[in-house]
């Protein structure tokens, strides 16, 4: 299988990406790592005529401390993330997710960004991402723009990116609480969750459970109420819509949101 | 257009379709065929070759991203008097491969494993092998074989190949 024809060209800068989007329009398409783009334009499923690949601007691949937040560049790989030491003391959730995403190979390809981008409810980090509170921090025609994590992911491979802008930064705030734990469950190893859960303190998000990654909002108002942990994971599914497809109906998936919560809340409560 | 990467060692410099991607550029401008397309979905590995030292699914990078990069293929691991790669001889003695079309992947895979983390436990084997399937559900000897090449210190034989290959690019 090979992407029907397109054309590649490689931006030198962040400005020239931009440039060269701009001039292509609504035919072009920004190229990361291509792990999310590459298999779908395989498949015929994405047929853009224009890749700008980005995979070349090392000034957006970091992940440092900045100003009391953890300032992750767009092209950072999960291999990266995984490795990062500055993650591994202060923000061990990212690392732990970025570390369970697909296979060795994938890791060494695959970016926070493209992910983010692709906006997948079935991949790790968007559901992460959301439950650390981040903001995503995009550049485009008219200047750079701040969109919190929670305005973010709009739809089914839907993201709130308009057409013409790039994801730059992810900014995420130190968790106040030191609890946190990751969980999902995957058929093999290298699949997506069937369904996914991330825990940090007393924030909950759910991996696959909806149209986009979704906050457990019934789980962390109960929580909030001084809820049991046991008995605020019963409630995990609670305004959720999972699909079904041939991984698990919606009820298997909302019962695997509850067990995955109860997991998830133990081991956050026994990391704290 | 005009795509040049550094295979084994040596520049390969071809022009193809932007579409290209690094297997069939490895396979059919390189002519290294032992590199294979299994699922051509980045699940299987079959096609593992390492880009600048890092183990990589070939059937989805595309040659233009390869650009002016190093790529290592199984070709390119035994010395230049034949001697195989510590890997390489692990496999063969610890009989990890049956019908052999994951084998040039798995090995691949083993390299960049084992240069990321010379004395792995053998959890870490198997999970660094996630992304690598065997059809003939050969993972026993497989596993054993990086394990055993892991003792005899295959790690130092891979930093060997990425100086070359460090030393040819730039």
């Amino acid at each position: 299988m090979i992407p029907a024809a397109f054309s590649y060209k490689r931006a030198g800068s962040v400005g020239e990406a931009l440039d060269l989007v701009a001039e292509h329009g609504e035919d072009a398409k920004f190229l990361a790592g291509g792990h999310s783009l590459l298999p779908l334009m395989k498949l015929r499923l994405a047929v853009p005529e224009v890749l700008v690949d980005i995979g070349r601007l090392g000034e957006l691949s970091y992940v440092r401390a900045d100003n009391g937040d953890i300032a992750v560049g767009a092209l950072t790989s999960y291999h990266d993330l995984a490795g990062s030491s500055l993650l591994a003391r202060e923000l061990p959730l990212l690392a732990c997710a970025a570390s369970q995403v697909g296979d060795p190979q994938v890791r060494h390809r695959g970016t926070i960004g493209g992910s983010l981008a692709h906006a997948d409810p079935a991949a790790d980090l968007p559901a992460v991402i959301l439950a650390l509170d981040a903001v995503l921090v995009a550049r485009g025609p008219s200047g750079v723009r701040e969109i919190a994590a929670a305005d973010f992911f709009v739809g089914l491979f839907e993201s709130a990116l308009e057409p013409g802008e790039l994801l730059t930064e992810i900014r995420i705030p130190r968790p106040a609480a030191a609890g946190w734990s990751f969980q999902k469950f995957t058929k093999r190893a290298i699949d997506w969750a069937i369904v996914g859960v991330a825990v940090t303190g007393s924030r909950v998000a759910l991996v696959n459970m909806g149209q986009q990654p979704v906050r457990a909002s019934a789980v962390e108002q109960a929580l909030a109420a001084g809820a049991a942990p046991r008995d605020a994971a019963a409630l995990a599914a609670d305004g959720t819509s999972p699909p079904d497809d041939l991984n698990g109906d919606a009820r298997y998936r909302a019962h695997l949101a509850r067990v995955l919560t109860a997991r998830a809340l133990a081991e956050a409560a026994a990391r704290g | 257009m005009k795509v040049s990467v550094t295979v084994n060692g040596s520049p390969v410099t071809a022009e193809v379709p932007d579409r290209t991607l690094l297997v069939h550029f490895v396979r059919e401008e390189a002519g290294l065929t032992a590199t294979n397309v299994g699922c051509d979905t980045s699940s299987c590995g079959a096609c593992t070759v390492l880009l600048d030292g890092q183990s990589v699914k070939s059937c989805t990078v595309l040659a233009a991203q390869a650009d002016g990069r190093a790529v290592t293929t199984v070709e390119g691991l035994a010395g230049p008097d034949g001697e195989l790669h510590p890997v390489q001889r692990a496999f063969r003695q610890e009989h990890g491969l049956q019908c052999g079309f994951c084998t040039p992947g798995m090995v691949m895979a083993a390299v960049s494993l084992l240069a990321e983390n010379p004395v792995p436990t053998e959890d870490e084997v198997r999970l660094g092998l996630e992304g690598n399937l065997c059809r003939c559900t050969g993972y026993h000897n497989i596993v054993r074989a990086i394990l055993a090449a892991s003792e005899e210190g295959a790690a130092g034989a891979l930093t060997a190949i990425g100086a070359v290959h460090e030393e040819q690019v730039s």
